[in-house]
């Protein structure tokens, strides 16, 4: 029988049989945030560990760093603590670190895949759960936690145990106004927040086919949501002409070696998977989350269900919203377009498609923070950066913000923020914030409309 | 790591489905806060009434259930991000032992690094235990007995689990996983030299 994308990789990887289902994997590439290194360090000082593989790690702020215009750093006292730590513990340990106002910083997802350094049918990891979105490039890529960074820190391998397989099929082509951000979504909340738990799952179907790469990301950015660790989408034509060139990608005759490689890995016909799950890309509206759970999502004409279940109650009072009444018209307080879903070229170009020759709402707060350095250059060599400041929304300095808050990026409580990131938790955008999940066109149309609207009635 | 043996000890129903991490631990707290004092702030936002009171609605905000070692949850305990301190927090209210249906996978792996055992039980299961804990409280202790794979209810019924042979001795033996794993030195030289042959384009 033949073989899964996931399981030829993982095949490849493995260093030793553990036994009784744990395998010793090799990692490929491994990246680090300060958080990762503030927590991690001083483990590795007080066991006296030594960095295995520098040459295979690297690290770059993201999490903490300010991203006001004109920031120089950690905007805290203890998020300077936290820059101090991540300097001079890469540099002791000679690990690359791409530091603030340097070619290269963004927020790890996104730096990975444009530097080159994630590749097809490498083993990534990362103290962060959404290095699933690594994936796209048809990398084993996955969030894990501060033990494990410790152990391949000192030993260049984790001990995993092998996930089943799902596959999931987008078939039809999307109509206008609905983009990758949407099928995920909706698949979410097909399945639920935990149908995917326990699986590696691989994006299939002529829908993802069709997907540029960085779509790919924002589906595979989105599998952690699913509950699964792993999401990835085999690589094609696509990926290699994305990956050629790239700063630390392999080039000339490596490269052509590579890619006959690279060939190798897709699924094979014949390959069985564990589970497999379908969805209709064309039947789709732009969707909307109203709840506190990814799963808690529905069509922008649709309206707010019913709650099935006493956390689902909690939900609608946490949001303000009533079950029944149509969530198109919600006024909103505040928009953010960013993180390591939605902060890539093609999805600044959308909001900025939509955002061009309008104002932001007057009540809006609205920012725009790229995910990168090299996605801040290349945007505003296009310009776009002129046409969010000329429609009043901020355009920031790269990293985390307002996704998680963690340096402090936060909306006041009971505000309601449509948000282009991956999670809508509880105080996930500070106290008692109130967060919609959308695609970037959907916050931008957010943004102006000055409520929930369907951007659909907005495109030109 | 500390052992984890066997395990009498108060027990207590948080019911919430898709508890997700954030909700166990603020991110700025895990910035801020040295792992050790990771406790007091612990489910924050829904122990604790914004004026920083106890929120009654909160179940270990109760006698005897301040005092659970044990904690029985929802679906998708621990979604979300790969936050260890999630784990370190919950460990910080002195709970060792956590019973649900599901989990966050990257939350259920970094539990056996901490020596905290994540029991899986079927939802109805869960359910009817949890219902049984929060209704008579003074009752409400179990035993968890992690070499038999049992779970004894306050009735002295037992209820049997899975626990892969691995991580079940790493528990009982609180061993080192990195210590292990250097013993295979060797080992992963020789995979890196074969690879470095196979797929240089690997090694930057
Ligand atoms: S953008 Fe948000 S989800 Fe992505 S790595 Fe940063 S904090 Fe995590």
């Amino acid at each position: 029988m033949g073989q899964t994308l996931f399981e030829k990789i993982w095949a490849e990887h493995v260093v030793a049989d553990l036994g009784g289902g744990a395998n010793l994997l090799h990692v490929d590439r491994h990246y680090l945030h300060e958080l990762c290194v503030s927590r991690g360090f001083p483990t590795m000082h007080e066991r006296g560990l030594a960095v295995r593989n520098p040459d295979l790690t690297f690290a770059a702020p993201d999490h903490v760093i300010s991203t006001a215009p004109g920031r120089t750093g950690g905007a805290f006292p203890w998020s300077i603590k936290v820059m101090d730590m991540l300097r001079i513990e890469t540099r002791k340990a000679g690990i690359r670190l791409f530091d603030i106002g340097e070619d290269g910083q963004g927020i790890l997802h996104v730096i990975g895949p444009e530097l080159g350094l994630t590749l097809p049918g490498t083993m990534v990891v990362c103290g962060d759960s959404h290095t699933c979105t690594n994936g796209a490039l048809g990398a084993l890529a996955f969030g894990i936690g501060i033990s494990e960074v410790v152990h391949i820190l000192a030993t260049q391998t984790i001990v995993q145990r092998k996930p089943k397989t799902m596959r999931a099929t987008f078939e039809g082509a999307p109509a206008r106004g609905v983009y990758s951000k949407d099928l995920i979504l909706a698949l979410i909340g097909k399945i639920g927040a935990a149908g995917g738990a326990g699986y590696a799952i691989e994006y299939a179907g002529s829908a993802v086919r069709a997907l540029e790469l960085e779509a790919r990301m924002t589906l595979c950015n989105l599998s952690i949501e699913l509950g699964a660790k792993i999401g990835m989408v085999a690589p094609d034509d696509k990926t290699y002409a994305y990956v050629k060139g790239r700063r630390f990608a392999p080039s000339g005759a490596q490269f052509d070696a590579a890619v006959e490689h690279w060939k190798t890995l897709p699924t094979d016909p014949d390959a069985k998977f564990d589970r497999e799950v379908s969805l209709d890309a064309s039947g789709l509206a732009p969707q909307i989350t109203w709840g506190t759970s990814p799963e808690d999502v529905i069509g922008v004409d649709g309206s707010i269900p019913q709650p099935g279940h006493v956390s689902k109650t909690e939900a609608l009072a946490y949001m303000g919203l009533t079950a029944g009444a149509k969530i198109e018209g919600t006024k909103v307080d505040r928009v953010f377009i960013g993180s390591c879903t939605n902060s890539r070229v093609s999805d600044l170009r959308v909001a900025a498609d939509i955002a061009r020759g309008r104002k932001v709402a007057k009540h809006v707060e609205a920012w725009v923070v790229p995910g990168s350095v090299g996605v801040k250059r290349e945007a505003e060599a296009a310009g776009l950066h002129e046409v969010f400041l000329a429609a009043g929304f901020q355009w920031r300095e790269p990293g985390c913000s307002m996704c998680v808050g963690v340096n402090e990026e936060w909306a006041a409580p009971k505000a309601r923020c449509v948000s282009t990131s991956n999670r809508n938790f509880v105080g996930r955008q500070g106290p008692e914030v109130r967060t919609h999940l959308a695609s970037p066109a959907m916050a931008a149309a957010a943004a102006i409309a000055g409520e929930i609207a369907d951007v659909r009635k907005m495109m030109r | 790591m500390e052992k984890f043996t066997q395990l009498n000890a108060v027990a207590a129903y948080y019911p919430r489905a898709n508890v997700d991490t954030d909700l166990i631990i603020r991110v700025e707290r895990c910035a801020k806060v040295e792992k050790g004092g990771l406790g007091a702030y612990a489910f924050e936002m829904a122990r604790f009434l914004p004026d920083g009171t106890d929120n009654p609605a909160f179940p270990l905000n109760h006698e005897p259930f301040r005092r659970a070692k044990i904690l029985v949850g929802g679906i998708n305990f621990g979604c979300g991000s790969s936050r260890e301190m999630a784990v370190w927090a919950i460990a910080g209210l002195g709970i060792r032992c956590l019973i649900a249906p599901s989990y966050g996978e990257i939350f259920f792996g970094n539990c056996f690094q901490n020596g905290l055992l994540p029991i899986v039980l079927a939802q109805p299961v869960v359910e009817k235990l949890g219902a049984a804990l929060a209704a008579d409280p003074a009752h409400a202790t179990l035993t968890v007995d992690l070499a038999r794979q049992k779970v004894v209810t306050p009735a002295g019924e037992e209820i049997g689990f899975e626990i892969e042979p691995l991580r079940k001795r790493a528990l009982l033996e609180g061993l080192d996983e990195i210590g292990l794993t250097q013993l295979r030195e060797a080992e992963i030289a020789e995979f890196q030299r074969k690879d470095r042959a196979k797929r240089p384009w690997v090694y930057v």
